[in-house]
């Protein structure tokens, strides 16, 4: 028994900022200061704040320390472990109340959060089965296996109303049932965990944070579906996450919760890692499934839907981390428990990566229904550098932007959908006013422009066109009549590609159209970017009556592009320059601003 | 996207070919199992030259044209070699909000060479990556496996000078 736990986040996040390094000088501390038959170190998972890492939390007292360095380490010790005072000037600001201190779950970030497939992450010791069993891991499949047929499984999560987290919002039960109807040899469970939208992060979180709930949910869906073998389909770009989920399987095949005759119930199942190598396109079902084979990740049309014939031909279900999260909690709680959560359509809660501009970039998981609003403002503390909230965009390269007159939705599947955005996997990228939309339509068109198979030649051409396209467009070259273009190709790529890759490429540009058209017409019409964001179509300049002649400007500019006398006004030639703004960087009175 | 493939001429030693087919006698047999050799080769050799392919295609058994189509279809499968230092820039949504193109471009011009190439003294690579998910400390870099955050085009040639 400990008096004290420290808590360290072992993220990829905060492990970029060095807390492995934190972690081991703590313990080094601790036992120098001979505190470590009383202090315990445990490396977690995400805490969810990742801006403020590297994040440390001593127990019992709950005192969020943030950003902590190296030299930090023995005032925290000293301090706090042995003493028993509290280090305020480390702790989080928002904890901290004049001179109350509260918990971490107080704060503005947590409060309006409900955390049901994070529940474990930043709590236990992801490495160590034990900590997940003493949160009731595995009691879940314990349940299933020992109380429950098959059919009673599939008909809990179909009441529950789970839908796939991975962006689709496909009702889970309704796949498991489309499998178990079918007889065969050999079923197989998989696990989608090839993340691959540019801006979320909560599928790593969740295998690096608790990986056992994943393991423990998908032996719950082969025993209701009738499968022995499951394969979780990773991207290599997760070492931490590779590296926990080989820990996990070895320790559940050690305590036989994996293997066979699970807690003696007649039950056999196992699981197998396989490595994603960078195709984004293998987040769909049937590419992936291709790539666990070891084929070119390339879909097929469906039906036959993988429920029917999916992995080497035998029916296979497929779901998201996220959603497999979900699974264990629901069978605990109960089907009502989930239906009391969220909205009339989407049940439970949702994990949304926070990024972009955003004072709290970081993972929340929140109900339902909670409204952008809150989601922006209240939890993610509003926009950074002072900036004005613009719009957000969802669902990564086959998504859409939310503007700000939709701050008051209601987030859900249906709700998204709607206004010509979509949940996806929950990226949620903020963007201020200094942000292009033809710009970020332009990155999102590059992106699928390399993703895509190559397949479809909708797909394949088509989006290649489009870019080419946007990038004449912000190049300052577009012309009458490009928008109407840009528009009816994008309506011809959705309607002939095979997959979902293809058929949702064209979303950044449509949505960015709907409610950013002005700014199209701006680019193409006026030759002039309202966000000053298009290199080719902005301009420097520099202000007189802030100028003071001071000479630095004309000094760094690297080709020679400012003119003007000691203690005079300088002029920028912009024939010559090349729009790098080294200028403005330099200048201290901000007497040069871009336009 | 077009894969760029080496001009450089393959050094394979022998201890690497042996590496290699132990490799794929332990993995061989099962099913789905080009992906995790291709995998463990480019950890062997760094990169997957033609030659590497043609030595899996035959102790395999498999057609040369499948392995090469499985190489370039991912983009993890490396076809030129990888520098001393890899200078990593990632390319995400938040990242490349806050300023990533900058970065890349000014490491490019520092180091003469574009994305997916290699400084002629096998120095340096740069690649382009997706999304780390330190998406906190955007943009970011990686230098092996040192990661850089916030960083700024100013401070590029700084942390480039550290591994010369």
């Amino acid at each position: 028994m400990y008096r004290s736990n420290v808590l360290v986040c072992g993220g990829t996040g905060c492990s970029s900022s060095n807390s492995q390094e934190i972690m081991r000088r703590l313990e080094e501390e601790i036992k120098k200061k001979g505190l470590d038959k009383e202090v315990n170190v445990v490396c977690t998972g995400c805490f969810g704040l990742c801006s403020l890492g590297p994040v440390v939390i001593v127990y019992p007292e709950g005192s969020f320390y943030s950003q902590v360095t190296l030299a930090d380490i023995p005032e925290i010790v000293e301090e706090h472990l042995l003493k028993g005072r509290i280090v305020k000037r480390l702790l989080y600001q928002e904890t901290i109340d004049k001179d109350a201190i509260h918990s971490l779950t107080d704060t503005p970030f947590y409060k309006k959060q409900k955390r049901i497939a994070l529940r474990n992450c930043g709590v236990i010791n992801p490495e160590v089965i034990e900590e997940y069993i003493a949160m009731d891991g595995y009691s879940a499949l314990g349940k299933v296996l020992t109380e429950m047929k098959p059919e009673e499984v599939i008909q809990v999560i179909k009441d529950s109303g789970l839908r796939g987290r991975g962006g689709g919002g496909f009702p889970t039960g309704l796949k498991w049932s489309l499998a178990a109807q079918n007889d065969a040899d050999q079923k197989y469970v998989c696990c989608n965990a090839d993340e691959g939208d540019p801006g979320a992060f909560m599928d790593r979180s969740v295998l690096e944070g608790d990986p056992h709930s994943v393991l423990e949910a998908m032996a719950i869906a082969g025993y209701a579906i009738g499968a022995t073998q499951g394969y979780i389909y990773i991207r290599a770009e997760y070492p931490i996450a590779v590296e926990r989920l080989q820990i996990a399987i070895q320790q559940a095949r050690e305590l036989g919760l994996l293997g066979k005759n699970i807690f003696d119930s007649g039950f056999d199942f196992d699981i197998e890692l396989r490595l994603g190598s960078g195709a984004f396109v293998c987040g769909e079902e049937t590419s992936l499934l291709a790539s666990i084979e070891g084929h070119r990740g390339e879909p097929r049309p469906r039906p036959p839907y993988p429920a029917v014939k999916g992995l080497y031909g035998k029916p296979t279900i497929l779901n998201n981390v996220e959603t497999y999260a979900n699974i264990a909690q629901i069978i605990l709680h109960g089907a009502d428990w989930f239906q009391s959560v969220g909205t009339e359509r989407s049940k439970g809660t949702k994990v949304f990566a926070l990024g972009g501009k955003i004072k709290h970039t970081g993972l929340v998981e929140v109900p339902m229904g909670t409204t952008l609003r809150e989601i922006v403002e209240e939890i993610g503390g509003g926009v950074s550098d002072g900036g004005k909230f613009k719009a957000a965009q969802t669902g990564g390269p086959s998504g859409g932007c939310i503007p700000s007159k939709f701050l008051d939705i209601e987030i859900d599947y249906d709700n998204l959908t709607e206004i010509g955005a979509m949940m996806g996997s929950g990226g949620l990228i903020v963007m201020d006013e200094s942000t292009c939309m033809v710009d970020i339509a332009e990155f999102f068109l590059r992106f699928t422009v390399d993703e895509s198979c190559g397949k479809c030649t909708a797909c394949r051409i088509g989006t290649k066109r489009l870019l080419e396209m946007l990038e004449k467009i912000t190049g300052g070259r577009g012309e009458d009549g490009d928008i109407e273009k840009l528009e009816s190709l994008c309506h011809y790529i959705k309607d002939n590609s095979l997959c979902a890759l293809g058929q949702t490429a064209p979303n950044p540009v449509l949505s960015t159209l709907q409610y950013f058209r002005d700014e199209y017409v701006a680019h193409v019409h006026d030759h002039h970017c309202p966000a000053g964001a298009c290199k080719e179509l902005t301009i420097y300049r520099v202000l007189p009556e802030k100028c003071i002649g001071c000479t630095k400007c004309a000094r760094n500019c690297p080709v020679g592009a400012i003119h003007g006398n000691v203690k005079e006004h300088h002029f920028i030639d912009m024939n010559k320059c090349i729009k790098c703004g080294v200028c403005m960087e330099n200048c201290k009175f901000d007497a040069i601003v871009r336009e | 996207m077009q894969k760029r493939i080496s001009t450089l001429p393959f050094q394979g030693t022998k201890e690497q070919q042996e590496q290699l087919f132990k490799v794929i006698d332990e993995n061989g047999g099962k099913n789905g199992s080009v992906m995790p050799i291709l995998q463990k080769a480019q950890e062997i050799y760094g990169y997957l030259p033609i030659e590497v392919q043609t030595m899996i295609a035959e102790k395999m058994d498999v057609p040369l044209e499948e392995i090469y189509g499985v190489s370039t279809f991912y983009s993890l499968f490396a076809l030129t070699p990888k520098g001393k230092y890899n200078v990593s820039v990632c390319m995400g949504t938040a990242c490349y909000v806050k300023g990533a193109a900058d970065v890349l471009g000014k490491i490019c011009e520092v180091l003469g060479i574009q994305p997916e190439e290699c400084t002629q003294d096998g120095k340096f690579s740069i690649t382009e990556c997706r999304c780390i998910g330190a998406c906190g400390l955007a943009p970011v870099m990686t230098v092996n496996d040192d990661v850089y955050g916030r960083v700024s085009v100013s401070e590029v040639e700084d942390i480039l000078s550290k591994y010369e």
